[in-house]
């Protein structure tokens, strides 16, 4: 049976990861390579690292990043932040990345998903929406969560779902960093009406998090960062409980 | 030993490169049909898309030069595919290789998404390739069209309905699954390879 996904974020920013708290505030969380080898022996499932660096400099740095990555790394993992054209989608696969993340770029400019997904394959594409529920219903937002867009979250995902997407991972900016829990109630509707893989993401805080968001939210992966960088929740633990609950795990 | 990576226009080639350096041989990636010949094994890998793929191949080649290799070749994902005699994917003849022909997935529940994208199990592994596994193991699968059982299977898994998760005949190992993206079990297929 297909397992659900338990997926480590590692925010990079000038060679290290850091994770923030409602997308302020940076604390620093070590390594990204050692990083990641750790959490792939703990059993993590994928790897999603985001560049948060807005330079031109950093960018190159980022490059160079990816290629020890998958050098050194023996699962998938997907690569985001500061993806605007098709170029740059070729310059991190070369480098090694299995898939990419586009975020804004893909609101910009949706042609970008059909692009992809015709030069690389829908697999490689992961579009990331940014979103928060406003008095007119969930609406996306740009820039990491800096500015607020008339897209809707569930006809926008539709349209990436129709443009050749291969997965949505979806961040609610209402619960990212306040560990609370996912937005399941949001989750379940992108998850059934749509025909790819929803990654959940913002929110996690204990283990119960994660078999909310796969029961009740209709997950395929669920992705955090703080609750695993800290230790306080390690990735081995959290997989025996959701066995023990009844959902399909890799251990 | 000399390792060739079958160079064509399908993507996440580097990424078996890199999966046998770790295992700290030096594979050449290549085109050239006198290197391929003369290795004494053969990876066939990629991710991509069956029509412009084979394509590729015909133009330069490189279909007949795969089915006459006489050493141990492994066709990985979409490299498995095109092993086989024909997929749905552009209604696309593929090397003839295995006896079977590759259909697309078409899920009867809506949870049953496609591609099919992560980790699943294989089981009734009966293969040299497999030696040192345990019953069922996890690996790492992403694609859209499937390979049926058949006389060829060395594995199966199951998603939507149960499928081919490996192939062999002859000289010709193939999985449907990444073992370069599948942690030490993958790695540990790649190492049962090597020792064919």
């Amino acid at each position: 049976m297909l397992a659900k996904r338990i997926i480590p974020c590692l925010d990079i920013k000038d060679g290290t990861t850091v994770k923030g708290t409602n997308f302020v505030g940076l604390r620093e969380a070590g390594d990204p390579i050692e990083l990641g080898k750790l959490y792939s022996e703990q059993g993590a499932d994928e790897l999603v690292y985001l560049d948060i660096t807005a330079s031109h400099e950093g960018r190159k740095t980022f490059t160079q990043l990816v290629t020890r990555i998958a050098r050194e790394i023996n699962i998938p993992f997907t690569v985001g932040g500061g993806i605007n054209e098709l170029k740059d989608v070729d310059r991190l696969l070369n480098a090694g990345a299995d898939k990419i993340s586009i975020n804004s770029a893909a609101i910009r400019n949706p042609e970008l998903i059909d692009d992809i997904a015709k030069h690389f394959g829908s697999q490689v594409c992961v579009v990331a929406i940014d979103a928060k529920q406003t008095d007119e219903g969930w609406r996306c937002f740009l820039n990491g969560g800096r500015l607020q867009t008339e897209f809707d979250l569930f006809k926008w995902a539709r349209e990436a779902n129709d443009r050749g997407a291969g997965e949505i991972l979806f961040t609610s900016m209402d619960h990212d960093g306040v560990k609370q829990g996912y937005a399941d109630d949001a989750l379940r509707k992108l998850s059934d009406e749509l025909s790819i893989p929803v990654i959940a993401s913002g929110g996690a805080g204990k283990k119960e998090h994660f078999r909310d968001t796969f029961i009740n939210g209709h997950s395929d992966a669920a992705l955090a960062a703080s609750v695993f960088h800290f230790g306080e929740i390690p990735i081995p633990e959290l997989k025996q409980y959701l066995r023990k609950e009844g959902i399909e795990v890799r251990l | 030993m000399q390792i060739s990576i079958i160079k064509y226009n399908a993507g996440n080639i580097c990424s078996v490169d890199n999966a046998f350096k770790r295992l700290g041989i030096e594979p050449i990636i290549t085109d050239d049909p006198e290197i391929i010949k003369s290795s004494d094994k053969v990876i066939f890998p990629g991710q991509g898309e069956a029509g412009c793929t084979m394509q590729y191949l015909r133009e330069r080649q490189l279909d007949t030069l795969i089915k006459e290799l006489k050493q141990p070749v492994l066709g990985i994902c979409i490299g498995m595919q095109l092993m086989c005699r024909h997929s749905d994917e552009a209604n696309t003849d593929c090397l003839g290789i295995f006896d079977v022909d590759v259909k697309r997935f078409v899920p009867n529940q809506h949870n049953q998404k496609v591609p099919q994208m992560g980790w699943n199990t294989i089981e009734d592994t009966k293969s040299e390739l497999f030696a040192n596994f345990n019953k069922q193991e996890f690996v790492y699968f992403v694609h859209s069209y499937y390979v049926p059982l058949c006389e060829n299977t060395i594995a199966t898994t199951n998603y939507i309905q149960p499928y081919s998760a490996a192939l062999h005949t002859r000289n010709f190992y193939a999985t449907q699954f990444h073992p370069e993206k599948s942690g030490i079990i993958g790695e540990q297929i790649l190492k049962n390879f090597l020792e064919i």
